[in-house]
């Protein structure tokens, strides 16, 4: 090639031409624009048609967010300030009305005071879920987990730290009787013997003991009824319960959905299919109007408790599917070494199955949390004050009658912070998950 | 004992319940079902005690009592002297109209936002991202009252229209207020039977050259314009005839009379809200389902399917979709369970769904919280299953037939 | 396994308060507090304030009740309900006492087993409309579309309104006030029907409430009153006699300001029954001698309640009209103490 190339041509330039800038129609910014705005004629409509869409929300949203208002005692007086400041036609926010109840929105009507507690509760819960999110954490870390619930109760309901520490007990004293029973008698009649012992203890005799202990060694916080939460903090203690509480038994629906039991196996579908067949508004209002009925008679605990079962009931038949699909993501072989290895069922799920199908496990888990989170605003419907029944307790405040976009705007952006993070979190771990290399 | 024990290993003792493999889960089951029904009864023994101290009985009676109240939107015959097995009934009606509307709207936003998300454009892709972000992670409750109070604040009213007022019918037809939109209706006059009949005849008619069409194909190699043989099929018998026999179906525009519009069809802003909503929060959801389904189509497929020849639409078509399909479809059904369930929230907007009629109005007026749940969660249940059994039956019809 | 567990903890803790049917009394005095159904948000009935205080007009006589039996009108935990899950809250035991503007009905009272213990406020069903409507009655309305609160009465008796009229109409069903007040203003509907109070309140705060009125038409009755669960008659009876007593209060002119001076004696035995310097009427209702004096002391007597939280004084400008004494021509009407 070169040879002939010598030969036709006459003169070969010797030294390389210097590098020429492209044309203006490919750098730079003309480039980046051409290729990902104007890169064809759908695409072009489609680049005007979006820019069209964001002038029209922009130019309707900015102008009322940038003249709002921050410091104002009601509605009428937000109002004079604007018909002051712009005139009386121009679109301004009263974003007063946060400034004035963000407390409210926050945390309810718990006592000023006491801000502490509900903060503290979600710094612990930090601590407690991390060993469960972040394999890095020290496993010791889990004891703290496993505890965490009554801490919570503890420090939330606050009252004699008697009541919580008795029915922590109860686990204990059901393990002690695993020990005893499952060495003396084999595993199934260490099970049988820990539940008896612990629903024993837990019927008759931890109440009694608690208040005992309570009269001799009064500890505790001041107490705090179940009416004086609402806002976020409502949104997150039945968000957080409910996802901490339904993860045990989620397991134990998930592992009696792939048992070869027959029994076991039909009830555990029909509850998953049956909770997940129904919406939760449903149980929602089965939790305020019947439940009752489902108990003794005369017993009566607080909507907030009824609530918080319901909503755990229902996480778990969601979580019970998710950890499902972590089950079945396993490859057989895992079973069967297990099985080689000599050891028995629980062993098994507990030393080899489990900690790998958890993990699996946990991104679909961080969905379902946040699922719950977000449903958790249903409970306004039976009167609950979450964030947005408490847009409409300040709306029936004479100050605030009459307000609206502001404070959705507000409990909006609130649970969007919250639920992006998260899933955000989720994302991140299915990556680090995804053991397939594509 | 020992005695026995030695002589025949096979004879049964009670610790083998225990300790034998073989019986043991037999052990299992017994006990459990054992304490299931312990706890069942339990419960039912304390709804009776707990019915029996209040005073009152279960039964469905209620029902067929007169439910007084009135349900704007209703597809079946109702007034307020209806029963309240009625008023279910329209709720019932209600939920499944929002729910299958809601799920056609869904999918098409869906895909929709899925694949403009997978799009080369810049800002289209952004925006569809955040148009995902912003729906998947806010409240359903939240938008269901944003969408439904900026419809109500943002379309002009129906006094709008009377003279001098600053809004006009779109087309001249169809006019969207702040109380919905109202639309023309079709007027059904005499003749209007033979010409559905038509109608359904080349709808028939395409389907038979549909088929022919791919045979031949499959025959000879020859591809037949399918679509506009179609098309004209669709349209020329049935307009021929409609001019034949004399134009008998006739529009019925909206007028503002009174209040309100009169004729046409009004969809309501409850439902419209609702159906938005729904749609837009599960379109967020498939978007993100239909962009990992097709991410996971490896692109030797797409690759492979370009060496055949084929053109891009065709690969689309033929090549990634369906292998798309089946990683979509299994979380789609699940989508498509989650609107119909969330249609519940309708009560926030006042959409009369089974939910508001039933499990609302009927159970505050009567006082039969017990009856009116069991009905509820049971119609929500049995829903929910025949959703997930018809969606289980097709998507098994085009799973991969793996050896 | 935890479930259940932490459940009985926390029943443990919270299973103290009441156990539904006999002996409220016992219970309230039991737990230090009365548990009050009222309303989620209702302007001038019910509403928290920015320290999460409730007052308003159904508040004020959980306080009184709260006073008289327990002493202290702080004393008072606040549940609150929504039209579906008030009945039940009551019925369950849930609370002890709902004061959430209910309508006294027969079938409430008969059917779902409740006791009505008096009337706090008389209202009637109404209609707002747009003042440039041109509607002058109620009777205008055919064809009109008519946003509604449901789960009340008001739904049941808008359709036998329409229907005895013989006119048509289109009902926009709305759960909560403050979205009905939304959809109104926004033109949503051409009438917002609810009790006439409510009306008045939610008209008060718009921005332009000139432009609104309220049709004279009213086409219920809606006698509303605090109510109790049946069967503890005793519980029935201290509720309607705290009521009564604040009505009786004003109507002897006792006041919350010259409460110490009358209660050191009067010449009117009938006021001195009441605020127990004479004869022992608070022993009969199982509460101490004082109980009502400390009842009118929470909030004042009925009219003084009245004049704060609804009256003409306030933003929501509620006259009398109904609601006077039965001197003055209205309908509160306390039975005799003696």
């Amino acid at each position: 090639m070169s040879e002939t190339h010598a030969n036709t041509v006459s003169f070969v330039r010797d030294t390389m031409l210097p590098e020429q800038e492209p044309p203006v129609t490919e750098r730079g910014v003309v480039k980046w624009v051409r290729e990902n705005l104007f890169s064809g004629w759908l695409n072009s409509i489609l680049t005007l048609l979006s820019l069209l869409a964001v002038w029209q929300i922009l130019g309707h949203i900015l102008p009322w967010f940038v003249n709002s208002v921050w410091s104002a005692s009601s509605l009428t007086e937000c109002r004079q300030i604007r018909d002051q400041v712009l005139g009386s036609d121009a679109s301004s926010a009263c974003f007063a009305v946060i400034s004035d109840r963000w407390q409210q929105m926050l945390f309810g009507f718990y006592p000023n005071d006491a801000y502490w507690r509900p903060v503290l509760a979600l710094i612990l819960f930090g601590a407690a879920i991390a060993p469960v999110l972040f394999m890095s954490v020290p496993r010791k870390l889990l004891a703290f987990t496993a505890a965490y619930p009554f801490v919570m109760y503890a420090l939330l309901w606050g009252g004699t730290i008697w009541g919580p520490l008795m029915v922590a007990a109860g686990f204990g004293i059901g393990y002690v009787a695993l020990g005893l029973a499952g060495r003396a008698a084999g595993t199934l009649v260490g099970i049988l013997a820990a539940v008896a012992s612990a629903v024993i203890w837990w019927l008759f005799l931890a109440g009694p003991v608690a208040g005992v202990l309570a009269s001799a060694l009064p500890i505790g916080l001041e107490p705090v009824p179940s009416d004086d939460f609402g806002g976020f903090m409502l949104s997150f203690i039945i968000g957080i319960t409910g996802i901490i509480l339904s993860l045990p038994l989620g397991i134990l629906l998930a592992l009696g959905r792939q048992s070869n039991l027959f029994i076991i196996n039909k009830f555990s579908v029909i509850f998953i299919e049956v909770i997940r067949g129904v919406p939760l508004i449903v149980w929602l209002f089965t939790a305020s109007l019947l439940l009752n009925y489902f108990l003794p008679p005369g017993t009566n605990f607080d909507l907030m408790l009824r609530v918080i079962i319901m909503v755990t009931l229902f996480a778990s038949a969601y979580i019970a599917e998710v950890v499902r699909g972590g089950l079945a993501a396993l490859p057989r072989g895992q079973y069967e070494a297990a099985d080689s290895l000599g050891l028995d069922y629980w062993k098994a799920q507990r030393l080899i199955i489990m900690p790998q199908a958890l993990k699996i496990s946990i991104p679909g888990i961080v969905n379902t949390f946040i699922g719950l989170f977000k449903d958790t605003t249903l409970v306004v419907f039976i009167g609950l004050l979450d964030p947005i029944g408490l847009t409409n307790s300040i709306r029936a405040s004479t100050d605030w009658n009459g307000i609206y976009w502001e404070l959705f705007v507000f409990v909006g952006l609130m649970f969007f912070v919250c639920c992006y993070g998260m899933s955000r979190y989720s994302q991140h771990l299915e990556r680090k998950l995804r053991t397939d290399h594509r | 004992m020992s005695a026995i024990s030695d002589e025949t290993e096979q004879s049964f003792r009670l610790s083998m319940l225990l300790y034998d493999t073989r019986y043991r889960s037999l052990t299992i089951q017994v006990i459990a079902s054992i304490v299931i029904m312990l706890s069942l009864s339990w419960l039912v023994w304390n709804t009776i005690q707990n019915l029996q101290s209040l005073g009152k009985d279960f039964n469905f009676g209620f029902l067929t009592q007169r439910a007084g109240y009135d349900i704007n939107q209703r597809l079946v015959e109702y007034s307020s002297e209806s029963t309240h097995g009625r008023a279910a009934l329209v709720g019932i009606l209600n939920t499944i109209l929002v729910a299958v509307l809601g799920c056609a709207l869904a999918t098409v936003l869906g895909v929709i936002a899925g694949v403009l998300r997978l799009s080369k454009n810049w800002i289209v892709a952004r925006l569809m991202g955040v148009y995902v972000e912003a729906f998947r992670n806010v409240p359903l409750l939240l938008w269901i009252l944003l969408i439904f109070a900026i419809m109500s604040e943002s379309m002009p009213q129906p006094r709008d229209f009377r003279e001098g007022g600053d809004a006009s019918m779109l087309f001249g037809s169809i006019a969207i207020t702040n109380r919905g939109i109202y639309i023309p209706t079709l007027e059904w006059g005499a003749g209007s039977n033979i010409l559905v009949a038509v109608f359904i005849a080349s709808i028939g008619g395409i389907w038979a050259f549909r088929r022919y069409a791919r045979k031949r194909q499959e025959a000879t190699g020859e591809i037949l314009p399918v679509l506009w043989v179609s098309l004209g099929l669709l349209i020329l018998p049935s307009a021929l005839f409609y001019f034949i026999l004399g134009r008998p179906v006739s529009v019925l525009y909206p007028e503002l009379g009174g209040f309100n519009f009169s004729g046409g069809v009004h969809l309501r802003n409850s439902l419209i809200a609702l159906w938005l909503a729904l749609s837009l929060y599960t379109g967020a959801f498939i978007a993100e389902i239909v962009r990992g389904g097709i991410l996971a189509i490896s692109k030797g497929q797409t690759e492979a399917a370009f060496a055949l020849g084929l053109r891009p639409g065709r690969t689309m078509r033929l090549v990634i979709l369906p292998q798309a399909l089946r990683v979509i479809i299994p979380p789609l059904i699940s989508q498509y369970l989650n609107l119909t369930k969330n249609s519940s929230l309708a009560i926030a907007v006042g959409y009369m769904d089974v939910r508001s009629t039933l499990g609302g109005i009927t159970i505050n007026q009567t006082g039969r919280e017990l009856e009116g749940m069991l009905l509820l969660g049971g119609f929500y249940l049995v829903l929910s299953l025949v959703i997930s059994g018809a969606m289980n039956v097709y998507n098994s019809s085009v799973k991969l037939k793996e050896r | 396994m935890k479930k259940i567990a932490f459940a009985g903890a926390l029943a443990a803790a919270s299973v103290a308060g009441g156990t539904a049917g006999a002996a409220t009394l016992d219970d309230v005095r039991a737990a230090d507090s009365l548990k009050c159904g009222v309303n989620t948000g209702l302007v001038g009935f019910a509403a928290p304030d920015a320290n999460g205080v409730w007052g308003g007009f159904d508040v004020a006589v959980c306080r009184a009740v709260a006073a008289a039996v327990l002493g202290d009108a702080t004393k008072v935990e606040f549940v609150p309900t929504t039209g579906q899950t008030r009945f039940t809250a009551l019925a369950s035991g849930e609370v002890d006492v709902l004061s959430r503007n209910t309508t006294w009905t027969f079938s409430r009272d008969v059917d779902l087993k409740f006791t009505f213990t008096g009337v706090n406020y008389y209202d009637g069903q109404g209609f707002m409309v747009r003042k440039d409507l041109g509607v002058s009655s109620a009777t205008e309305l055919d064809g009109a579309t008519v946003c509604i609160q449901t789960g009340t009465t008001t739904e049941l008796n808008l359709a036998d309104y329409f229907r005895a009229n013989n006119m048509s109409y289109e009902p926009v069903p709305i759960e909560t006030n403050a979205e009905g007040q939304q959809q109104y203003l926004a033109g949503a509907c051409d009438a917002y029907t609810t009790d006439v109070s409510g009306l008045a309140a939610t008209r008060a705060t718009f921005e332009d409430a000139d432009a609104h009125m309220l049709l004279p038409e009213i086409v219920s009755k809606e006698p509303l009153g605090p109510l109790v669960r049946h069967g503890d008659d005793q519980w029935a009876d201290i509720v309607r006699w705290t009521l009564n007593a604040l009505i009786a209060a004003e109507e002897y002119g006792v006041t919350s300001a010259n409460l110490e001076q009358m209660a050191a004696g009067t010449n009117n035995p009938e006021i001195n029954r009441l605020l127990g310097t004479e004869g022992d009427l608070g022993a009969m209702l199982g509460l101490d001698k004082d109980w009502a004096k400390r009842a009118i002391a929470a909030g004042g007597n009925y009219g003084e309640i009245f004049a704060a939280t609804i009256g003409e004084g306030t933003p929501i400008g509620l006259a009398r009209g109904l609601n006077a004494q039965w001197t003055q021509g209205g309908l509160l009407y306390a039975p005799p103490f003696r």
